[in-house]
């Protein structure tokens, strides 16, 4: 992972206007996210917050505007971006068939070869580790979050963009999630998320975009 | 991180072959619509093995079509639907390779069957013995034509409503070849007539299919997550 440099953004969106049907979403937002930073984005529901993350990685085509991952822009970003981005969306993306553990042996074993302990380890960070062996179907929609999470801890990605991390967990789980992120970014990660919540409060690595 | 190709295709195909496990009734319902259909024509037109032999050919291939249509009418649904889809189209790995071993398991688990139970079918119309290897393996090669053909247009159609009706006027015509070649060499192998026509050219649409189909899928299923 990058070594932290407060010098050069990793991660800068210039101009970014999006349109859904007639609505014109998005106008002209710009923001830079350098190592080590959080950028919380915030606004009224329905403000564009998703339809801006999805942009950001790649989900939505951009239609005006530059997107730039390290130094490479629009097209050629998002090729590199996909290696090192670990998306969190307002779906889990668990199947509901398959044990807790089984979902994330199949997410993540796509990214890298998995340790043998691995999965039981993050589980267990995130106080979900008796949850492994239980089909997701049988969890709680705080303890899917919290398997959804521990898949974006465990994908070691740069980058996280986490659509409403935070949805449906106590604060103890609160508490979890916001001390790994704060790891994450003191590793040189960062993270871009949508959360109507502070996250991090306080801390000078965490800026704020309003939409509006 | 790279990882192999293979590895990646063999992580898929297991996934999916332990998720259809977990829900057999739907790996069976293909194929019970299978023996269904072709059961009603002697239902419908004459028991007389004689005439039935005549249309014996035409009856399981167009079966074994529409069974297979029926059957990939879900195939990607439940991945888009639960995010997964999302995930994998920004994973970085290629989709082509992810959604080919996806039809890879489904072919095994819907495909594989109906090859398997056609002889039986045909002995119910008539077909003799002899005609078998010829049956089992036009099925075999074409139905793996239809499980990419139908992958690509259930990869355009997934996110539209209710897309079964249109998933069917779009690859119902592609599939044509692939139809006329397979019921035509099981209908020469019932005259005792050679077969090795037909069948090189299902083989050679197979092999065409599955050396593009996979890039086709994979375009067709960014078009229906990006939006």
């Amino acid at each position: 992972m990058a070594v932290p440099s407060a010098e050069s953004p990793q991660l800068a969106v210039r101009n970014l206007h999006l349109w859904r049907g007639e609505k014109h979403l998005l106008k002209g937002v710009s923001f830079e996210v350098r190592a080590g930073q959080l950028l919380r984005i915030m606004g009224p529901n329905g403000v564009g917050k998703t339809s801006l993350l999805r942009c950001v990685a790649g989900l939505l085509p951009v239609e005006s505007g530059d997107i730039e991952w390290r130094g490479k822009v629009n097209g050629a970003a998002f090729d590199a971006l996909h290696g090192e981005l670990a998306y969190l969306a307002h779906l889990n993306a668990l199947k509901s068939d398959l044990t807790a553990s089984e979902n994330l042996r199949y997410a993540v074993g796509m990214h890298r070869p998995l340790e043998p302990n691995e999965i039981e380890e993050t589980l267990a960070r995130l106080q979900i580790a008796h949850c492994g062996p239980l089909p997701v179907r049988a969890l709680s929609a705080g303890q899917k979050r919290r398997v959804a999470i521990a898949r974006v801890l465990l994908s070691k990605a740069a980058l996280w963009i986490l659509d409403e991390p935070i949805t449906n967990l106590d604060t103890a789980g609160i508490r979890l999630i916001e001390q790994c992120m704060g790891e994450h970014l003191d590793s040189g990660g960062m993270i871009l998320a949508a959360a109507h919540q502070t996250l991090l409060e306080g801390s000078a690595r965490s800026t704020t975009l309003e939409l509006h | 991180m790279q990882t192999g190709l293979a590895r990646l295709f063999m992580l898929i195909l297991s996934r999916d072959l332990r998720l259809a496990i977990r829900h057999l009734d739907q790996v069976f319902q293909p194929l019970v619509f299978f023996l269904i259909v072709t059961t009603l024509f002697p239902l419908a037109i004459s028991p007389v093995l004689d005439e039935l032999r005549k249309i014996a050919p035409g009856v399981v291939w167009v079966a074994a079509m529409l069974a297979s249509l029926i059957a990939l009418e879900s195939l990607y649904r439940a991945d888009v639907e639960d995010g997964t889809m999302e995930q994998w189209v920004l994973s970085g790995q290629p989709l082509s390779i992810l959604l080919l071993a996806k039809v890879t398991a489904h072919w095994l688990l819907t495909g594989l069957p109906l090859v398997l139970i056609s002889p039986l079918v045909g002995t119910t119309l008539g077909m003799p013995m002899s005609v078998w290897p010829v049956l089992v393996a036009t099925l075999a090669l074409g139905t793996g034509s239809l499980s990419i053909l139908g992958g690509i247009g259930a990869a355009l159609t997934v996110g539209v409503r209710r897309g079964s009706a249109l998933l069917a006027l779009l690859v119902l015509p592609l599939e044509m070849p692939v139809l006329i070649f397979g019921a035509r060499a099981v209908d020469l192998a019932m005259r005792g007539e050679a077969v090795a026509g037909p069948l090189n050219l299902l083989a050679a649409l197979l092999f065409l299919f599955i050396s593009l189909g996979p890039f086709a899928m994979a375009a067709a299923m960014r078009i229906s997550v990006e939006s």
